[in-house]
């Protein structure tokens, strides 16, 4: 069985060799997946009697045809970057986080908290404390439902989307409470939402005039500090273990609850993260509608990047450029941008069906290298003259 | 407080039946999908784009017998979609969920801002009185007096525990849940017998959307669902793979929230998004306490390949 002699071998992300089964796998499948569901799209509009090339031009216009278009994509590419890189972490120790968006909110809410009750700290202080405190709020959104699967075995699919809910009224509730505007109190407009944030609190912008923020920066370094957490660090390697295979994962010593616990409460960190990020980036105040779905669109974006950090990267860049694209397709040639979330989804179904090409490739190319490795090893032995090679006849 | 008066407990109650026949129908189906170890997490999507469906379908012709037939054909579409994707592609089940989820989400949404673009309320089915029965003192109103819909929910509950208990079927279909080798082995044919369960529960997953778009709401909005298909897969978790117990979780959460609605329209005064709260902790402590493994299919979960298992 290659299978699992091989199951825990490092397996380097640029290997010296290009490995069509690798490429097949992490980017043909992936683009072959988007372009077959942004087909299935147009064929949904033609259907509604829309004009699919106009909607999708309309699109492209939006995302790439100005500064402030290229911007936004990165603007929006942010918090999926840092939800991805959780979900990355969480799915290669094969738990299944669906609760970015309870977790975004809950680091949000740190992330307007902080800076409101110290509305005099200076930005170097206030930033960098602020980011924390929605990391740990974050973290601590995951760390619910990752205690519960560890100790008490309880699915996190479920416990996490019922914890995306609490989350939801749990702002709702702070924003027509302690949190809400003093100033629409006053006014008598009662909007549920929070006052804006003393300006030291919010994040250098990066290009004049646009909504770029330096939030993105932050973004692509957790990314790489993720790919070399998971792939350079033993606990990385332990995490990428309990995902492979469970069991060998415990029989070699590996306490496997721990290290979901660990995923799950590291995925939440890097959403509440996202989380801060939009609200001292972006909008500068906590609202209702803040997530914007970030937490499942970032699922679909650590799918499409083959849950690699670094993958992930172009992935997000890809899925910003198609949500700000949904909006001026919304309003130039009225198509809702909600078929975007449909294609979403259909890009979901396609990318996780074709994995079972992509598991029979991997598992020829696994096949391969460890007749090859056994080859090589029994040919320095046949070599030392100790026994002779039973394969034979290859050099 | 007013205090609990009995037409405060007829209220709570009969809003409860209401209010637990979607989830019935949803837990129901999921828990043949699941009894045949298949985890279906769409199943708010199914209910979404079927919802949808049936209430376009009353809008136009006025009639909720098509607008149910509309949902069980979404349903059955959606069901084969799933299937698949699940058994025969072999796909992550609890990612393939999503992307169901996010399908039905999207073009439930879409459609509804296409074709009807306001909200509008719909006449779906009507309370159905049954006679003598409803003139019951607390019990008929309670449980005579509602849609057809409701009484073909509870009657699902018996129904269903007769089909996985007492039937050949019900037995093939816990066969292939439990030990798919083994039922392979023995003539069964397993990814059959998955599609059907798969598809059973998507249709059923339909009726629930239809339940709420044309029978308990009689209207449509974007997420018209707001999580019901998700609590509906937790509620049979809780109700450990069986029936009878989705039965209790169903009313267990559904007395919960029909008890939250009643207290904000008699204004007793605990904020709404704390009322609305309740249920989901409910739902994360039912799954605590009731999160024993051992009653759970044991190929839950894991696609069926000859020689592999």
């Amino acid at each position: 069985m290659p299978d699992k002699r091989t199951a825990l071998r490092e397996r380097p992300f640029i290997g010296p060799r290009l490995d069509v089964g690798k490429v097949m796998a992490n980017l043909v499948l992936p683009l072959a997946g988007v372009v077959a569901a942004l087909a299935f799209g147009a064929v949904m509009l033609l259907l509604l009697k829309a004009d699919p090339i106009a909607a999708y031009a309309a699109l492209v216009q939006g995302a790439v045809g100005s500064t402030f278009g290229l911007t936004q994509c990165l603007v929006k590419a942010t918090p999926l970057l840092l939800v991805g890189s959780g979900i990355c972490i969480a799915f290669r120790a094969n738990v299944i986080n669906i609760g970015g968006e309870g977790q975004i909110i809950l680091g949000a809410l740190a992330g307007a908290a902080l800076p409101l009750a110290f509305p005099q700290a200076p930005a170097w202080a206030i930033i960098p404390a602020t980011c924390l405190a929605g990391f740990l709020a974050g973290a601590f959104w995951g760390f619910i439902p990752g205690i519960l699967k560890a100790r008490l075995k309880v699915n996190e699919i479920l416990s996490t989307i019922m914890l995306n809910a609490i989350a939801l009224q749990l702002m709702n509730l702070l924003l027509q409470g302690p949190l809400m505007d003093a100033e629409g109190v006053a006014r008598g407009t009662f909007l549920h939402q929070s006052a804006q944030l003393p300006r030291q609190s919010w994040l250098p912008r990066l290009v004049p005039q646009t909504l770029l923020h330096s939030g993105v920066i932050i973004a692509v370094a957790v990314a790489i500090l993720c790919y070399a957490f998971l792939w350079k660090t033993a606990i990385g390697f332990n995490i990428r273990a309990v995902g492979l295979n469970p069991k060998a994962a415990r029989y070699s010593g590996i306490n496997v609850p721990f290290y979901e616990a660990l995923s799950l409460t590291l995925a939440g960190g890097l959403a509440g993260l996202a989380g801060v990020i939009e609200v001292i980036g972006v909008q500068h105040r906590l609202m209702p509608g803040l997530t914007s779905n970030y937490g499942f669109t970032g699922i679909v974006a650590a799918l499409l990047g083959a849950l690699h950090p670094i993958g992930l990267i172009p992935a997000s860049v890809f899925f910003g450029g198609l949500l700000v694209g949904a909006d001026k397709m919304q309003r130039a040639v009225q198509v809702p941008s909600s078929l975007i979330t449909a294609i979403l989804g259909l890009i979901v179904l396609f990318v996780s069906s074709a994995t079972i090409w992509a598991r029979r490739w991997m598992a020829h190319r696994d096949t391969a290298t460890a007749l090859r490795a056994d080859r090589a090893a029994r040919g320095a032995e046949a070599r030392d003259g100790s026994c002779p090679d039973p394969i034979g006849g290859e050099s | 407080m007013s205090g609990l008066s009995p037409d405060v407990l007829v209220g709570i109650f009969s809003t409860m039946m209401g209010l637990a026949m979607p989830f019935l129908f949803a837990a129901l189906g999921e828990t043949f999908a699941q009894r045949s170890g298949v985890y279906n997490l769409g199943v708010d999507g199914i209910m979404l784009l079927s919802a949808f469906a049936s209430f376009y379908v009353v809008v136009v012709t006025g009639s909720p017998w098509l607008g149910l037939l509309a949902a069980v054909l979404v349903g059955l579409a959606m069901g084969l979609l799933i299937s698949l994707v699940s058994v025969t592609l072999k796909a992550e089940q609890g990612v393939s969920g999503i992307g169901l989820y996010m399908l039905g989400l999207g073009l439930s949404s879409l459609l509804f801002k296409v074709l009807v673009g306001t909200v509008k309320t719909v006449q779906g089915f009507r309370p159905i009185e049954l006679p003598l029965l409803s003139g019951i003192p607390f019990l008929g109103p309670v449980l005579f007096r509602n849609n057809v819909l409701v009484y073909a929910a509870f009657l699902l509950v018996p129904l269903s525990w007769w089909v996985l208990e007492r039937t050949t079927l019900g037995l093939d279909i816990k066969a292939v849940g439990q030990n798919p080798a083994a039922a392979d082995s023995l003539g069964i044919n397993v990814d059959r017998v998955r599609y059907f369960s798969v598809c059973l529960g998507a249709v059923l997953a339909g009726v629930a959307g239809a339940g709420l778009s044309i029978a308990q709401l009689n209207l449509f909005q974007d997420n018209l669902t707001a999580g019901q298909g998700f609590i509906a897969v937790a509620l049979v978790y809780f109700g450990g793979w069986n029936p009878v117990g989705v039965l209790g979780g169903a009313l267990l959460f559904s007395v919960v929230n029909s008890t939250q609605l009643w207290l904000q329209v008699l204004g007793v005064d605990i904020p709404s998004s704390v009322a609305v709260m309740l249920p989901y902790l409910l739902t994360i402590v039912a799954l605590t306490l009731t999160s024993s493994r051992d009653r759970q299919p044991a190929a839950l979960g894991k696609p069926f390949e000859r020689g592999e298992n």
